[in-house]
Formats: C-alpha cells, structure tokens, sequence
C-alpha cells in the first residue's frame, strides 16, 4: 500500500504541536499512522446513505450553565504550581 | 494616464459580551479584579476540567446577530483553533469554525457626505478571548488570565466596504446599535470592542479582488480610518511602480502613523481546526428566537424615526441625538416635561455637547437632572432669564448641581422687563455713545447692535434683549 501520510506530513504536524522528532521516529511514526488510518478506513465500507452527519460522538444537545457566578481560585492557588510568578502574574520570556 | 484604483475592505470586530460569567465556567466576566484572581480550572485549560456554555451569552449572541439582520443557524457547534501563544493556556481557543452562530446579515450606515449603504454582515460567531500579556519588563512577559475564557462575539463583514470613511462610518453605526442592545459596554479602552481590517485594491472596475492584507493593532476607530488611508496610499504606490503587493499581516503604529509588517517566524497558518468533543453541539430554539426578537429594544433606526416624527425634529438633529443612546434617553424625558422639543434639541446638541466635548465626557457619565434642563428652559421660554443668562445658569448648574430656581434666586439674574428701569440704562447708554447714536440716525444700521450690547453689559446681561431693542429705537427718536 501507498504511503498516504509522508514523512514530511510528519515533520509538519510535529512542528505545528512543538514536537521535536528526530528523522528515525518520524519514519516509525508515518509508518504506524499509515497502519491506524487502514484500520480506521474499514469504515468507509460502510454504506451511510440514511446516516446523518454529526459532530459528536453523545447523542446530546443543547447543555447549558446558568450566569451565575462560582467561586474562582484564589490568585495564590492559581500561580501554586508556576515555575516563575510575580506580583500575581505569571511569567514567561519575553514573545514581542 | 495614471491607473485608477479601488479599494476593497473587510472588517472583523470583537466584542466583549457583558454576561455575569465568563463562556465557559462560573469565573467573574469582569475587567479590573487583581490579577489572575478570576480564574479556574476551565478558563486555565487544566486537564480532565469541563467547559458547559453559559445560556445567557448564547442569548445575547442571538440578540446581536438578530440586530444585525443575520440568518440564526438551527444547529450549530464549538470548534477547537490551535496554536501556541502564552495568553492561550489550552493552546486552542474555543471558537466556531464551519457551523457558526449566524450568517447572512446587513448593516446599513451613512459615511460622511455620502447615500446610505448597505453592508453585507458575513457572519456572528461565538468565541472565548485569550489571556492578557504585559510587556513592561525586559525580557518578560507578564499574563493575567482573568480575560481568559470571557465570552466574545466575532463580527465579520463582506467585502463590501470602499473607502476608510465607510469603514469609519460602519464602526460607528455598529457601536451605535450595540450601545442600544445592552449586550456589551462598547469600551475600546478595556478592550471590549477590537477591530482588525483586511485590505486590498483592485483597478477600477475589475471583478476580481487583490492581494489582500491584514492590519491589526489599531485601538480607536479613528485609528482604524488612518490606517487604512495609510495602507490604501501604500498600495496605489505599489501597484503604480509595479511592484508586488505581499499578502501580510501588518501592525498599525499609532504614534508614527505606519503600518509595519508584523514580525513573525515563517510558518504558514494552520490551525487545524476540529468539532470541541467537550462541548456538545446545539441547536438553537426557533422559541428562543421569538422571545427575543419580542423583547428586542427600540434600536437607532427606529428611535430615529421616531424622533422625526413624534417631535419634528430634523433628519440630521435626530441623527446626532440617537447617535448616543443616553443621549437620545435625555432628550426623551426632557420632552416628556417641556413641549418645545425643537428647543431642548437645540440645547442638548449645541450647549451640553460643547461642554461634554470640552471635557472629553461621554454623555452617559452626564447627571444634570433633565427637570434641571427643563425647568430652565421654561423661565427662559416665559422670560425670566435671558438667553444669554440661560447659558451661564446652564453651566453653573452643571458645577453646583442646584436647581436653576435657585441659582436665578441666589445671584439676581431674573431678566429685566421693567420698563422705567430699562428706560433709565438706555438714556445712560446713549449720554455715553453720542457719536455712535448719530451714526445709526445717519443710516448705519450695524451701530443698533453695538448699543443693544451696551445696554445689555450694563446690566450684566439681564436686560431683556426685545425690550433693549424697542426702548433703543424710542429714545434715538426722541434726540
């Protein structure tokens, strides 16, 4: 079988997620995502004429809060496990 | 012979919407709270945390996208947009991508000295905002994720736009509209309204759109309008040298009054957008729909109208008075006590509006009490107090916050009528002005009006002007 999802495809979504992968497990990676999409192609035997489209797997719509205010996380909490905090603001280097 | 051009704009606004909570969880939507105290596991992105969609904030997207003629979806879905940034704790953002809100609306505006127009809405769909950095520091960035997760309406138009003015124009009728809504507090300062434009131009009247460029970074309409004069004249100069227009985002400079091409690393845009499995999808209740559209408010075009036709006021008065809502409210319960409309118009847009430009103030932070306004309108309506007098009450009201009644009282300013004591004043102006008295009386109309005043400095401006002026003409024909 062809090869659908390239190494370089590979090289692309790697570099969109911040994943650093060497040329090897790039290779290893095509060729297993190749096996996943064949098995998962077997559905496309099937015959979906009456079936409706949908975007969820839960049969399920429309679920809603109410507007109403739930106690937040106190500033301390939620800077609990930053690696660099200050004067209540997270930290991180400099992105302009 | 030098090419002509067209230019072709699209707009995309950002609105924050005023619900109690944020989109997706309980956490205080709201601008000001310290720093990263309005935060939880939701709006922080925390593995195995649960967003649910706040009813309220689907409400008020209808009723917008309602306003703003748009065709509501009978289903619709969230959408995760990926990318990395340091004010997007999830690393998506929670948006809609193929199955929005609403599409298909129109806007129609009036740019300056132009026919209405109409402009196509695109489409109104729903969206979380991100963080916000603080880039004080060297070398740090600071994030406050109170903003993270509050609930944001994007509001795209066609291309339909062509020139900044209409550009200017739009923004403005929209804000307007919104104002009326009640659905956001339209404050470009806290960053609840944002405007992001796409430009191209194209020779006259060619079909086919340019190359199309992004500009972002402007914070005030007027910046919006500048920017793309900017761009508009950056382009025609391109385009006239032959040169290539680059498909870019660029960022507006506001102090140098440029755009500059936006630094960022090589990669092309690929948000790998797909359907949020933590968010069912929705489909939205045709009942929903008409309860809203039943208890939609009166909106600018139609208090308009009505303004025009309950009260007589012109096209362009009415214009500037539904151009703020609290403006339009004010004028409204001055009517109700006074039936000079024409007259309070007159006031609001000439003599409250100088004062409010003047001290930069928005009409809705303005708290003199219309009876106050009225009360004043009618001692000058039945001569108590001369015009000129009434503008000095006017701004010692607004200062001191008393009742006109009492001002006239406190400072002797009711007009003077009486007749022997005007008479008197008059004798002594023209003893005074000899030369002028026989000027008017050789034919030179203008020196009336240089005693008129006279009389009317002579008695601090209390001196009732009709009365001066009949008096005047008495006692000349009498030397």
């Amino acid at each position: 079988m062809e090869n659908k999802i390239k190494t370089d495809d590979i090289k692309y979504v790697a570099e969109l997620a911040r994943i650093k992968l060497s040329e090897k497990e790039a290779g290893v990676l095509s060729a297993q995502l190749n096996d996943i999409l064949e098995y998962i192609n077997k559905l496309n035997k099937l015959d979906t004429t009456n079936t409706e489209p949908m975007s969820h797997a839960l049969n399920m719509t429309n679920v809603f809060r109410k507007d109403e205010v739930m106690p937040s996380l106190t500033q301390q909490d939620a800077l609990k496990n930053v690696p660099d905090g200050k004067d209540g603001f997270f930290r991180v280097p400099k992105v302009i | 012979m030098k090419q002509q051009y067209e230019i072709v704009v699209g707009l995309e606004v950002h609105l924050h919407i005023a619900t109690a909570t944020k989109a997706f969880c309980g956490c205080k939507n709201e601008f000001g709270l310290k720093p990263n105290s309005g935060v939880c596991p939701v709006c922080m992105g925390f593995p195995g945390s649960l967003p649910v969609l706040n009813e309220k904030y689907l409400e008020y997207a209808v009723k917008t996208a309602l306003a703003l003629n748009c065709k509501i979806s009978d289903k619709m879905k969230f959408d995760r947009k990926n990318y990395f940034y340091p004010d997007l704790p999830k690393n998506y953002q929670i948006s809609q991508y193929d199955m929005p809100l609403s599409e298909a609306g129109l806007l129609e505006i009036i740019a300056k000295d132009a026919a209405p127009k109409k402009i196509r809405i695109k489409r109104v769909h729903m969206e979380e905002d991100a963080g916000k950095l603080l880039h004080e520091e060297d070398n740090i960035t600071r994030v406050d994720f109170n903003r993270s997760g509050t609930p944001l309406l994007e509001i795209v138009t066609e291309p339909d736009i062509n020139s900044p003015e209409e550009a200017y124009a739009y923004l403005l009728t929209l804000k307007n509209l919104l104002e009326y809504l009640e659905v956001s507090d339209c404050d470009m300062e806290k960053g609840s309204l944002r405007c992001d434009a796409n430009i191209s131009i194209r020779p006259a009247g060619q079909a086919a759109l340019g190359v199309k460029v992004e500009v972002k970074n402007m914070n005030s309409f007027k910046g919006v309008r500048a920017a793309l004069e900017y761009e508009q004249k950056r382009q025609e100069s391109l385009a006239q040298d032959n040169e290539k227009i680059i498909q870019e985002t660029r960022l507006w400079d506001s102090d140098k009054k440029i755009t500059q091409p936006m630094r960022t690393k090589e990669e092309a845009h690929d948000y790998r957008y797909f359907p949020d499995p933590d968010l069912v999808p929705f489909e939205i209740d045709p009942a929903l729909i008409k309860k809203i559209k039943n208890n939609m408010p009166q909106l600018p075009a139609e208090k308009k109208k009505q303004i025009i036709k309950d009260y007589g006021i012109s096209e362009y008065d009415a214009g500037i008075l539904i151009s703020d809502k609290a403006m339009a409210e004010y004028f409204l319960k001055c009517a109700q006590s006074y039936n000079q409309p024409k007259i309070i118009a007159n006031w609001i847009i000439s003599e409250i509006l100088k004062y409010l430009n003047s001290k930069n103030m928005e009409f809705r932070y303005f708290d003199l009490p219309p009876a106050h306004l009225t009360d004043m309108l009618k001692m000058m309506d039945s001569g108590k107090i001369s015009g000129k007098i009434a503008k000095d009450v006017l701004s010692d009201m607004i200062t001191s916050k008393k009742s006109p009644q009492d001002i006239v009282k406190e400072k002797g300013l009711l007009q003077i009528s009486d007749e022997t004591e005007l008479r008197a004043v008059i004798k002594a102006v023209l003893r005074q002005h000899a030369q002028v008295t026989k000027d008017y009386k050789s034919g030179k109309e203008a020196a009336l009006s240089f005693l008129v005043g006279q009389a009317m400095k002579a008695t601090k401006g209390k001196a009732n002007p009709g009365m001066v002026n009949k008096l005047l003409k008495e006692e000349m024909g009498n030397i």
